[in-house]
């Protein structure tokens, strides 16, 4: 018998565990031709068979100044994921296109060395060699031993699919910056730490010097000095000057909370320096930005008392030469907990991108459109997506350790921004940072932004723009720097802070900048130092910095081959659309706003490499398209900065033709609008943050999609059943064998409108007698049918509260349950399906339970059909509208009324719940007749 | 249905077994589907108290006495003081001012304690220990500001727990129950017997309560299991053989007697059921209600509707339970409910017969009728038009969700039907329609309130 439950295990696990060979039975000219390229292992989707790596991975690599680039480690820590692939030689790739601003030394006019508080600098870059493509994110740590007292790292996620990191650029670059954070606020920790104790040990050398030189000042009476006793001198001068060096540092370090406590993405670490006890005097403390100058003092004060857990050292003048000492691992550069806290973060960055784009970017979609709809979508939607919501809330949190935020009423007052942020506050953390991008400045109006919102729902150009991008690259180079982006975050909103999508977008301003530089077989295509909020003060200090520190770097558009005139420059952000589709691409992201993106002052040799065009709006969402008119007018207005600009021509010129460069940049400028839309398009592509779970119940989703496709193939009265789980009559799956039961229930609960964000009502195995309660707290019940004297009992349950519910006897075959007629079920559950496989039919399932649940949602938010439209009219007139509503308007029939009307009952409880009334749990039923169906 | 599920094996049990009248899964008339279960409970509940439009009081067997509130379900508060089953429960209005708002609950219980609750404050008031035996009954006098205890013997009190006056001591098992009647005279049921008691007021020339046995009504010859008032001039009593006598109230004399209900029965009505009725309990008067016509009675598993005017039962249903009747009530929508130790609830209509009625075997009804054969019918149980029976019981709904007996319930004119039940739980019955339409009207208010601009909720 074809129904047997023997069957199902057989049919059950082929033809979808693994991919389709072939032989499909169809006749030839009927067949789709196999992927051209096909080998014997491949897949269509892997694109580029040449990459020698199996999957994408990522990996963090040193610019050593000992060995030069050399790979650290790679996540996850499998070598057969790396296979051949020369992790040595795409290190020196990667690491070769850091040009961030890694100077520290005596800036010109400065006595002591001068930190930098570098930002970090994110890159794409493509060895078309390997197969193998990268976002390639530059940071710096700090290293008291090293050279300029930097090291140089970079973490890179390769891939071998271009597309997937262009189009991922923003999420990814807000995933490692995060990371980047986390491995910076150890560093500056642990630099702190160092510093300190360099502090102590030369303070104690210099009381040993002076004890000498006393000594021999003793010694010597005669009112001459010797040599020695010169050379002493010299030494302790040395020393004297070593520590003013030293102190001078460890206030630039320290300093740098108290600057980065006007930015809102500052994130104090109070919680590791709580761990930490060992570090009484933890030097970085996160300082309230009210009174900053007062914890300041108290750093300072703190600052040398005396540590009993440090014994100083006597320090040789000449110190050790460089390569003879051995360099700190990274996880002595940063603090081992914050090391390992970054590890996480980036096997959980790892698996979250991973598998193909087209399912990253579905998956995003999906995801950000059911957070539209808190009001339904708990009812069918996977309990994974309400994990992921608690997950990324714990995974924010512990992030929040290393990112709290620390003033969240400055992020919702935009206005505040300008202030807070003031000129002097950010001079000190750039002034000594040569820059040498361009910037542009913007300031847009809120209400503009508001008021343009609607335009940014057209899909996309981005494609377009792609394909030019990528055509404009002369690919003969084997690594091409697709994409970089430095971006100032002032603005960040954390995901802690959701609300914040509804508040206007602060005001911000943009650096774009461009160079290019052909040598060395590297090709920049891009880069984008954007800051996403910059503001007005500060950009005078960065100017100012450009001038100082490097004055070739100012000229850059001048280096540009074509006309950066000041009409061009007034109009860069068209430009900044057609430029980088990836940076449309992920504007649209939530993330955006929760980007945390420090300042970045831009190295000084870039100029060399890159050239740096204006784009990239890491933040725009909706602020995007406001930019054009308000920049403008203001670019007009005043220009402030000669190198403010990003000309349009320029970049164009840079990714096609001349001539077409020109008529585009025309269209441009004469339609901006209708550019604008058709641009931000992308916008809306993604706009949720990247989800934090991974497909946990992937394979559940599949098997339950293939049982419940079995059982609507093998049971003719697999309509009434689904019916009675979608009309909230609990349906009971009557067995003996347990695990038989367990599929049936596995396979039905799919069908299964959920209460609330709780679990899934439903109850894979029951042995005990039914009460009254089960109805009401499960709609879906595996219910052991045995030959003991319990089970009886079990069966007298079930007949008294037969009313309750619809018992599916799965021994045999038997359903009783109300009769359904409607059309629904009819192409929910069509026996005769072509659908084939299980994650397909429960997506099927899952597309019409949304139907379903829109058609609820409809309903029970309708106001007249549930509440009087006249007065005083008569609850009968009210009954009729809504049983109208429900047939004429809906179109459902009257079973499928009922669904709709169950669902509509749940969104009510659901919502009045939500929003703070307290509701008693119900069980609803009806008087209706059952049925007995058999096979 | 059980059938169906355990195979051939309980083969024609079920119909063989029961004859009780029965209504499909279709029960249009029915107005509760929906139900919420109450938890809380670690006993039988025994006795319900409505206090307010929105609160009621549980007494349960463990002694305990839970104050809920019946629109969130939640326990407003837990009386915990007696360490035995409660055997009463009254609720005594603070004054008439306050629109009849209870503020005081009297408990009396097995461990021979009365406790007077202050339900808004949670305190135990007053507390009342030196009884000689458990107090089975309370009256609260509401005309004269006093309450009295029966169990071995009669006792008066005042609101401050000070003992008034009391009556000698009753071997009897003493009074089971008591009513008011009008000049200050109490009945009490002790035994067969019925005992009016007069109480003497205090007043200015006297402050001295006094109670006086002014008369002894010896009619019944079984213990006398129900008492009721029907109005000022009127009340019954229900014995457990089955006699219902109406008295006068002012005048204490008899004005009407119903014996042995079972004869009723015609033969040609059902004669193989009269064999199963001859257990005396079957015929024993568990509870009375009334309405100011008749008098309703649950005689064993069956209803009677006695007519004051006729002085004869003008209808009756004399299977309308598996097993016997707990309480009934005729509710203020004109409905007539009944529960049972067969742990369902029915709700009855009374209709006038029509003249010409076409009888239906009782037989017919299975209780384990499933199926196809589910349909509708009528049951009501006919009478002939001379032995008086002008209408009909008819069987409208029942309320299956109790595992135990079902020992009482209660009607809220908004929330619906509030049953406990041996099974230690109470559920609230309510009708599903109305409850979804004021869920609506709180979805939009809260819309409102929200101006659609909460966050959460998003909705443009």
């Amino acid at each position: 018998m074809i129904g047997s439950p023997d069957l199902v295990p057989f049919t059950m696990e082929e033809g979808y565990e693994e991919p389709f060979h072939g032989a499909s039975g169809l006749p030839e000219e009927y067949t789709v031709p196999l992927f051209p390229f096909s080998q014997a292992n491949s897949s269509p989707w892997s694109r580029l068979c040449a990459a020698k790596f199996s999957r994408d991975f990522i990996l963090i690599s040193e610019f050593s100044e000992q060995v030069g680039p050399q790979p650290l480690l790679t996540i996850p820590d499998d070598q057969r994921i790396c296979g051949e692939f020369d992790l040595n030689y795409f290190s020196l790739r990667i690491m070769s296109v850091d040009y961030q601003a890694s100077f520290v030394g005596h800036p010109p006019g400065s006595s002591y060395p001068k930190l930098n508080f570098v930002e970090d600098s994110k890159v794409v870059l493509g060895d078309s060699k390997e197969g193998a493509f990268a976002y390639v994110h530059h940071l710096t740590l700090y290293d008291l031993e090293a050279r300029g007292f930097v090291r140089p790292f970079c973490m890179a996620y390769i891939s071998m699919d271009e597309e997937k990191i262009m189009r991922q650029f923003l999420e990814l670059s807000s995933d490692f910056s995060k990371a980047s954070k986390c491995l910076k606020t150890g560093n500056r920790k642990a630099f702190a730490n160092e510093l300190e104790k360099k502090l102590r040990d030369l303070d104690y050398t210099r009381t040993v010097l002076q004890r000498e030189m006393e000594e021999q000042m003793k010694a010597d009476d005669k009112g001459f000095y010797t040599t020695q006793t010169i050379d002493k001198a010299n030494e302790l001068a040395s020393v004297e000057k070593s520590i003013i060096e030293h102190q001078d540092l460890l206030k630039q370090i320290q300093l740098y909370p108290y600057r980065k406590i006007k930015e809102p993405d500052f994130q104090p670490y109070e919680p590791e320096s709580l761990q930490d006890s060992d570090v009484p005097n933890e030097s970085e403390q996160p300082l309230p930005p009210s009174n900053p100058e007062e914890s300041l003092v108290e750093e300072e004060s703190s600052l040398y008392h005396p540590r009993s857990s440090y014994t100083p050292k006597f320090i040789k003048a000449k110190s050790s030469k460089c390569f003879d000492k051995k360099l700190k691992t990274l996880e002595e550069l940063v603090d081992i907990y914050f090391f390992t806290q970054t590890i996480d973060l980036l096997t959980s960055i790892e698996k979250r991108y991973r598998g193909d784009l087209s399912y990253l970017l579905m998956k995003q979609l999906e995801k950000g459109l059911l957070e539209q709809q808190t009001v339904s979508n708990f009812l069918f939607e996977d309990i994974a997506t309400w994990d992921a919501k608690l997950s990324s809330m714990h995974c924010s949190n512990t992030l929040a350790l290393v990112q709290a935020l620390q003033n969240p009423t400055f992020l919702e007052e935009p206005g505040n921004l300008k202030n807070s942020a003031s000129l002097e506050s950010y001079k000190s953390s750039v002034e000594s940072v040569p820059i040498k991008i361009e910037q542009e400045v913007f300031e847009e109006g809120n209400h503009q932004e508001t008021a343009e919102r609607g335009v940014s729902d057209i899909p996309d150009n981005c494609e377009f723009n792609d394909v030019d991008f990528k055509g404009s690259v002369s690919s003969s180079d084997s690594i091409e720097v697709l994409r970089t982006e430095k971006s100032v975050a002032l603005l960040t909103h954390s995901e802690s802070q959701p609300c914040l999508r509804l508040s206007p977008q602060p005001p911000r301003r943009k650096v774009g900048s461009r160079r290019t530089i052909s040598e060395d077989s590297i090709e920049v295509l891009s880069t984008c130092p954007s800051e996403s909020v910059i503001p007005e003060d500060f950009r005078p200090a960065y100017q100012i910095a450009i001038h100082e520190e490097d004055p070739d770097g100012v000229d850059v558009d001048g280096e540009q081959p074509c006309n950066s005139t000041n009409n061009e420059e007034n109009e860069p952000s068209p430009n900044d659309l057609s430029g980088d589709p990836a940076c449309c691409m992920g504007a649209e992201t939530l993330l955006a706003q929760t980007g945390n993106v420090t300042p970045v002052p831009n190295d000084g040799d870039i100029n060399k490499v890159v050239s740096v065009p204006p784009q990239s709006y890491r933040n725009m969402d909706h602020a995007f398209q406001v930019k054009f008119s308000v920049d403008r007018a203001e670019n007009h207005s005043n220009k402030v900065s000669p190198h403010g600009l990003s000309s349009p021509e320029a970049e164009s010129t840079y990714l096609m033709s001349s001539g077409e460069s020109v008529r585009l940049s025309i269209e441009e400028y004469s339609d901006s609008t209708s550019y604008r839309s058709s641009t931000s398009t992308c916008s809306d592509r993604t706009p949720s943050p990247a989800p934090c779970v991974s497909g946990l119940s992937e394979r559940h989703r599949r098997k339950a999609g293939q049982n419940a496709l079995m059982f609507i193939r093998q049971y003719p009265f697999s309509h009434p059943a689904i019916y009675s789980l979608l009309c909230g009559r609990t349906l009971i799956v009557l067995g003996e064998e347990e695990a038989f039961v367990r599929r049936l229930v596995t396979a039905l609960s799919i069908f299964v409108p959920n209460h609330g964000h709780v679990a899934k009502p439903v109850n894979t195995w029951m042995t005990s007698p039914l009460h009254i309660m089960d109805f009401q707290k499960w709609k879906l019940i595996g219910l052991q049918r045995g030959g003991s004297p319990s089970s009886t009992n079990i069966l007298h349950s079930l007949n008294r509260y037969s009313r309750y519910a619809s018992v599916l006897d799965a021994d045999h075959k038997t359903l009783r349950c109300p009769v359904y007629k409607g059309a629904f079920l009819q192409r929910l559950a069509d026996h005769r399906t072509q659908i084939r496989r299980g994650s397909t039919y429960y997506m099927h399932v899952q597309s019409m339970l949304t139907q379903l649940s829109a058609k609820a949602f409809l309903f029970t938010f309708c106001h007249h059909a549930h509440l009087p439209i006249r007065e005083k009219e008569s609850e009968e007139s009210i009954a009729q509208r809504r049983a109208a509503f429900l047939r004429q308007l809906l179109g459902l029939s009257e079973e499928d009324s009922k669904i709709v009307e169950y669902l509509s009952e749940l969104l009510k409880m659901h919502y009045l719940r939500e929003s703070g009334t307290q509701l008693l749990p119900v069980l609803r039923f009806d008087y209706i007749p059952n049925f007995l169906y058999k096979i | 249905m059980l059938r169906w599920l355990l195979g051939s094996r309980e083969a024609h049990n079920g119909v063989e077994k029961s004859a009780v009248v029965d209504i499909g899964e279709e029960q249009t008339q029915n107005p509760y589907t929906e139900l919420s279960v109450l938890q809380g409970h670690n006993d039988i509940v025994r006795f319900l108290l409505q206090i307010d439009e929105s609160r009621f009081a549980s007494a349960c067997d463990d002694g305990s006495v839970f104050i809920w509130d019946v629109q969130t379900g939640d326990i407003l508060c837990e009386l915990r003081g007696h360490t035995q089953k409660i055997t009463a429960i009254v609720a005594w209005g603070a004054s008439d001012i306050l629109q009849g708002k209870t503020d005081i609950i009297l408990t009396a219980s097995s461990d021979k304690t009365v406790i007077a609750w202050d339900c808004d404050s949670v305190q135990q008031v007053q507390k009342a220990t030196d009884f000689h035996s458990t107090v089975k009954t309370l009256l609260v006098l509401q005309s004269l500001d006093v309450w009295l205890s029966g169990g071995n013997e009669l006792r008066v009190w005042n609101r401050e727990f000070n003992l008034l006056c009391e009556t000698g001591y009753f071997v009897d098992g003493g009074i089971s129950s008591l009513i008011e009647l009008p000049k200050n005279c109490v009945a009490a049921a002790i035994g067969k017997d019925l005992i009016i008691f007069k109480l003497s007021v205090a007043s200015r020339e006297s402050d001295q309560w006094d109670v006086s046995e002014v008369r002894c009504l010896t009619a019944h010859q079984d213990i006398i299991r129900s008492l009721i008032t029907v109005n000022d001039l009127t009340f019954v009593s229900g014995s457990h053989a089955g006699e219902l006598i109406v008295w006068d109230a002012l005048d204490w004399t008899f004005k009407a007697v119903e014996r042995n209900f079972s004869e009723i029965l015609s033969p040609q009505d059902a004669p193989q059921e009269i064999k199963l009725l001859q257990t005396p309990e079957e015929i024993s008067v568990q509870h009375l209600a009334s309405d100011e016509e008749s008098v309703f009675a649950a005689v064993g598993r069956g209803l009677y509707v006695y007519n004051l005017q006729v002085k004869r039962v003008i209808a009756y249903q004399k299977r309308a339970h598996d097993s016997s009747i707990q309480h009934i009530a005729k509710l203020p929508n004109g409905q007539f409910v009944s529960c049972s130790e067969d742990g369902s609830v029915r709700i009855w209509e009374l209709r006038s017969k029509p003249l010409h009625a076409e009888s239906v075997p009782a037989g017919f009804f299975s209780m384990w009728g499933f199926g196809k054969a589910a349909k509708q019918s009528s049951h009501a149980v006919k009478k002939p038009h001379d032995t008086g029976i002008v209408a009909t019981l008819e069987l409208i709904g029942n309320l299956i969700g109790h595992s135990g007996s079902v020992q009482m319930f209660l009607y809220f004119k908004d929330h619906g039907l509030v049953t406990c039940s041996a099974d230690h739980l109470i559920i609230i019955w309510k009708e599903g329609n109305r409850e979804s339409r004021l869920r609506s009207l709180m979805l939009f208010q809260k819309l409102e309130q929200n101006g659609d601009l909460n966050p959460r909720f998003s909705l443009n």
